[in-house]
């Protein structure tokens, strides 16, 4: 097969691959999306399936059986974390404008142009193996292809001369392939619709004919897979790789590579590029959460087949494993098969290229030239537009750039390793962005000066273990330097650092590197307190969900739509307003519906205008020309004024927190209204039942008095029993009067208490002495069983003799005439000096015990003996009790008597409550 | 003929000067203490008007007027409320509960006998 064959179809391809992009970039600007399919998305996130998968998993597999497996196994299992961390990473990207994973570090710690910068070169740095691989697995499957029916291996490159070398060209028709599809468009927007349509096409392509290559290997070369696996069984040769541990593939092994590619699938930039900053809709990476997985399981199917199939077919012919899948058909005669596997890489190698320069290239520009070039005043006083042709030049020229550097890495190391082997490298490169990345999302405590010393800490030594030694193993450096390490000291050995022994050099390099990052990274930033503006930015980046943002992508396009300029109205003045604004002006336009608006300047003006009346013109001009056209300076300026909105947020949530505050003390303003209430209703029945009290006395005083005035007949005897009931119900109203008075004191704590040295014994005997004309005129025996003495207790005098005189008339009260039996007892116990009143009247019931105590309720029921009390003497008496620390209670079984007692502790402390004397 | 008069009150000496006031008055007078007995004597002595105090042990007034209201042999019988609590709701309560009329405590004697006259018909 001559080279011009070769190359005629690779540029029909090519071009075809072309006509898909650029059909895919006229419906983007008819605003019809192509790529607005969740399949689309899915398909273009293969993109990380390069030649490396294409060519060099045989390759792997070939040396260690199912050692090429980790690569896909890592991707599978973190995209069950991506409706989480990738979901994050997509919101904060849509609303933040984040164009690089260089823009989204730096953004995230302060829009640091510093950390901007080192992730740039971190990342070109670290990706220009991976697109050296690229570059060589091209060129090999070229050449190897030229020389078609026979299979001879490509030869050492440093042989052939540097402008003589396919690979140059190769790489100079990339880099024109990559600016066509890349920067083609004047305006420099960062997403490239065009680009993800033809990934994505690629991806099927590159898919389909590695699977009819799989097809072909086991079910034509071979019986199908029980065939080709009993004869590997068969081979002692072969029969290892059947089995883990094969070729060095231990489980540290396993696991590093594991985590490696669990950590690339995220980070590396063209994964970034088509995963966030292409992505046109969150809810299209639902579907991706399993295509993505789905497309990585069929293009590893035939992976091993064909390995094995290889090996077998070419035992000891000194074929490279890296090129089965193309030598396979080309031995067996299959020169279309061929030519169409190498279109197949030649499909998964532009499609990398493309996207990782892409995404290499802005960063390149966005967050490494220009922060250098708008240093100079001149520049940030041009227009526009004329900066947007700068940038596109910027971008053309890293594209250039980037190519070559890989070009020269591949022809200063390209020959040492496999193709794996580079990749690994990279992805080693790019883990280095984890910590920074995923505590930047989560960590508000994490700081610029954490993220720079974790990411040069990581990547020095990334630098040290994996990319010089790639250099020493080409003969580029001498390989002394392995053995001795730097200055001759064993300890820094770059494969066994600090005596590190018995990993491979992958997870060798990953664990020192994220050892040293994640501990520089957290440390450092522990060091001090986040400053204002990064965790401002801070809040932005952890809080991106809790924030309202315009839906989708509608801050996102590059050119004015009515769609996103009214939800931008809308975030200010509200939607409904905003959308009423909108609809007059379409009126006032001659328009029907809003939607069908013209953009043009007309438009933009009317919303600035609209918007300038709730933020001001400044923030209104900064915020409409963000979205009316890409402005690499306007996102600071949205950062700002985002940064204000967070403030407003932050207001309405303190609004939130007051509103809270106020119901919580209405709810208490409330509860207490009701015991307040309560305790009214209890003073408004306490009024009415001492009007009541004094309203009884009147009635009979007024009406002897009336009829003794009206009626000057009335008979003497009669006359002096009248005045003497008026003489009784008067002295009824005074007691009555002082004792309500005495209560409302006692109860207010507002009554005089004259303390002094009291004996009980003779309380009892003041209190008995004035009341033995009580018992007297009643007939009733009074007994008494005091003590000789008792000891002295400190006490209001007559307080206690009040109490007890109350007792004992309440009880003389109640007995019968005659035939009533009163006992007073008083007796020293444990608790103190306890006095009982017992008598043999009518008893209590247990109703009635308790009521006793309660205010103007009087004991007995029937009134034909009524009681001349008022009511409050029991009340007042447990008042008087209870001040000094004691209590007043009643035993009773109605009609066998009661016994009212009450208990005073005796001691030093005998006034309980100080503050009530 | 003579009107008969029941007074019923727990107070000892309301009842001592009520009784004196109606039979100085011309009427008749029979007594009760509480509630019970107000009930009983109007049943046996069938007076013509009862001086019903609120406040009683037993029955308080209210339940004896309603229980009168609700005996067919005691239909035509005056009650007269009289008590010491004078708020509006416990009037407006007496009245609905069947009382002819309603006088608070302390009352004035001659405004008293002039309702009892008005309520039997009796010439002042």
């Amino acid at each position: 097969m001559t080279g011009s064959v070769i190359v005629a179809a690779s540029f029909l391809y090519l071009a075809f691959l072309f006509a898909v992009a650029y059909f895919g970039d006229k419906r983007a600007d008819a605003g019809r999306s192509l790529i607005a399919s969740p399949t689309i998305y899915a398909l273009s996130l293969a993109v990380y399936c390069t030649t490396w998968t294409y060519y060099g998993s045989v390759g792997r597999a070939a040396s260690s059986g199912l050692g090429f497996a980790p690569i896909f196994l890592g991707p599978t299992l973190v995209v069950g974390l991506w409706w989480f961390v990738m979901l994050k990473m997509v919101r904060i990207g849509k609303t933040h404008r984040i164009t690089s994973i260089a823009d989204f570090i730096a953004s995230r710690y302060g829009k640091s142009q510093l950390l901007g910068g080192l992730v740039t070169v971190i990342a070109v740095l670290g990706v220009i193996p991976y697109i050296a691989l690229q570059l060589k697995a091209v060129s090999t499957s070229f050449t190897i292809l030229t020389h078609y029916p026979a299979i001879v291996m490509p030869a050492k490159s440093e042989t052939v001369p540097w402008l003589a070398d396919t690979t140059l060209y190769i790489a100079l028709m990339m880099a024109a392939f990559t600016i066509l599809f890349g920067t083609r468009h004047l305006d420099a927007t960062e997403r490239h619709e065009g680009m993800v349509a033809a990934v994505a096409f690629e991806s099927l392509v590159k898919l389909v004919i590695f699977v009819a290559v799989g097809l072909f290997v086991t079910f034509g070369l071979f019986d199908g897979f029980g065939d080709l696996f009993s004869r590997v069984a068969e081979d002692p040769s072969l029969r290892h790789l059947m089995s883990m541990g094969a070729g060095g593939n231990s489980f540290g092994s396993w696991f590093a590579l594991t985590l490696l590619s669990m950590l690339a699938v995220m980070f590396l930039p063209r994964q970034f590029q088509v995963a966030v900053v292409e992505n046109v809709n969150e809810n299209h990476l639902r579907r991706a959460i399993w295509l993505f997985p789905l497309y990585l399981l069929l293009i590893n199917i035939f992976v091993l087949p064909i390995a094995l199939g290889g090996l077998i077919h070419f035992a000891g012919q000194g074929v490279d494993a890296d090129t089965f899948v193309l030598t396979l058909p080309m031995a067996s005669g299959h020169g279309w098969l061929a030519l169409l596997v190498f279109i197949g890489g030649l499909s998964a190698a532009t499609g990398m290229i493309i996207v990782e320069t892409i995404a290499l290239s802005t960063m390149v520009c966005n967050d490494l030239v220009m922060p250098v070039l708008l240093r100079y005043r001149w520049l940030a006083l041009q227009g526009r537009e004329d900066l947007s042709g700068l940038l596109l030049g910027i971008r053309r020229f890293a594209i250039v750039l980037i190519l070559l550097l890989g070009y020269l890495y591949f022809r200063l190391a390209g020959e040492a390793h496999a193709l794996v082997s580079i990749g690994l490298i990279s992805f080693a490169a790019v883990a280095q962005f984890a910590p920074a990345m995923i505590g930047g999302m989560y960590w508000r405590g994490a700081t610029r000066p954490g993220a720079l010393a974790g990411l040069s800490g990581g990547f020095a030594i990334w630098l040290y273990t994996l990319l010089l030694p790639s250099f020493a193993k080409s003969g580029w450096l001498p390989i002394e330097f392995l053995q001795g390490g730097v200055l001759g000291t064993e300890l820094l050995r770059p494969q066994e650092l600090f005596g590190l022994q018995g990993l491979d050099p992958i997870a060798h390099s990953l664990f020192w590197s994220l050892f040293v990052n994640i501990g520089a990274y957290i440390c450092v930033s522990l060091m001090r307190r986040p400053n204002a503006r990064e965790a401002g930015q801070a809040t932005l980046f952890v809080d991106v969900f809790k924030q309202s943002r315009p839906a989708g992508d509608a801050f996102w396009r590059g050119s004015a739509r009515i769609g996103d300029l009214l939800p931008l109205i809308g975030r200010f003045i509200g939607p409904e307003r905003a959308r009423g604004a909108f609809a007059d002006y379409a009126r006032s336009r001659g328009v029907a519906e809003v939607e069908a608006l013209p953009a043009d300047a007309g438009l933009v003006h009317f919303a600035e205008t609209t918007l300038a009346g709730a933020i001001g013109s400044a923030s209104a001009r900064v915020m409409v020309a963000s979205v009316v056209q890409e402005e690499p300076l306007g996102l600071d300026e949205v950062m700002n004024i985002l940064d204000e909105a967070s403030q407003v947020r932050a207001y309405s949530k303190r609004l939130e927190l007051k509103s809270r505050e106020l119901e919580a003390a209405t709810g208490e303003l409330r509860s207490a209204n009701e015991r307040l209430q309560e305790l009214d209703r209890l003073k408004d029945d306490f009024m009415s039942s001492v009007t009541h009290e004094l309203r009884t006395p009147l009635t009979s005083i007024r009406a002897f008095s009336e009829m003794l005035l009206d009626d000057p007949r009335i008979d003497l005897t009669e006359r002096k029993r009248f005045l003497g009931i008026i003489v009784s119900e008067t002295e009824r109203l005074t007691r009555l009067v002082n004792q309500v008075l005495d209560m409302a004191k006692i109860e207010s704590g507002h009554a005089d208490w004259h303390n002094g040295e009291v004996s009980l014994v003779e309380v009892i005997e003041q209190a008995v002495a004035s009341t033995s004309q009580l018992f007297k005129d009643k007939d009733v025996v009074l007994t008494m069983d005091l003590p000789e003495s008792v000891p002295i207790m400190l006490a209001d005098r007559d307080r206690l003799v009040q109490v007890v005189l109350n007792l004992l008339s309440n009880a003389v009260k109640f007995v019968a005439r005659g035939a009533g039996r009163v006992a007073i007892r008083l007796r020293e116990t444990e608790e103190g000096l306890r006095v009982d009143v017992s008598d043999n009247g009518p008893g209590l019931t247990q109703q009635e015990q308790i009521v006793v105590f309660e205010k103007f309720r009087q004991g007995g029921n029937t009134m034909t003996d009524k009681p001349q009390g008022t009511g409050l003497g029991l009340p007042i008496s447990r008042q008087i009790v209870e001040h000094y620390g004691g209590r007043l209670w009643v035993e009773s079984v109605a009609g066998e008597g009661a016994c009212f007692s009450f208990l005073l502790p005796c001691g030093k402390s005998t006034e309980s409550t100080e503050e009530a004397g | 003929m003579t009107k008969k008069i029941l007074i019923a009150d727990d107070e000892q000496n309301i009842v001592i000067s009520l009784e004196f006031l109606m039979k100085r008055e011309g009427f008749s007078v029979c007594v009760a203490n509480d509630g019970q007995e107000a009930l009983d004597k109007a049943r046996s002595e069938q007076p013509d008007l009862v001086l019903l105090d609120v406040m009683m042990p037993r029955k308080n007034g209210y339940e004896v007027c309603q229980e009168i209201r609700a005996d067919a042999a005691l239909q035509g019988m005056r009650i007269l409320m009289l008590t010491a609590k004078g708020r509006e709701t416990e009037v407006t309560k007496g009245i609905a509960m069947g009382a002819d009329a309603y006088m608070t405590k302390p009352f004035s004697t001659k405004e008293l006998v002039a309702k009892v006259k008005a309520l039997l018909d009796v010439a002042a």
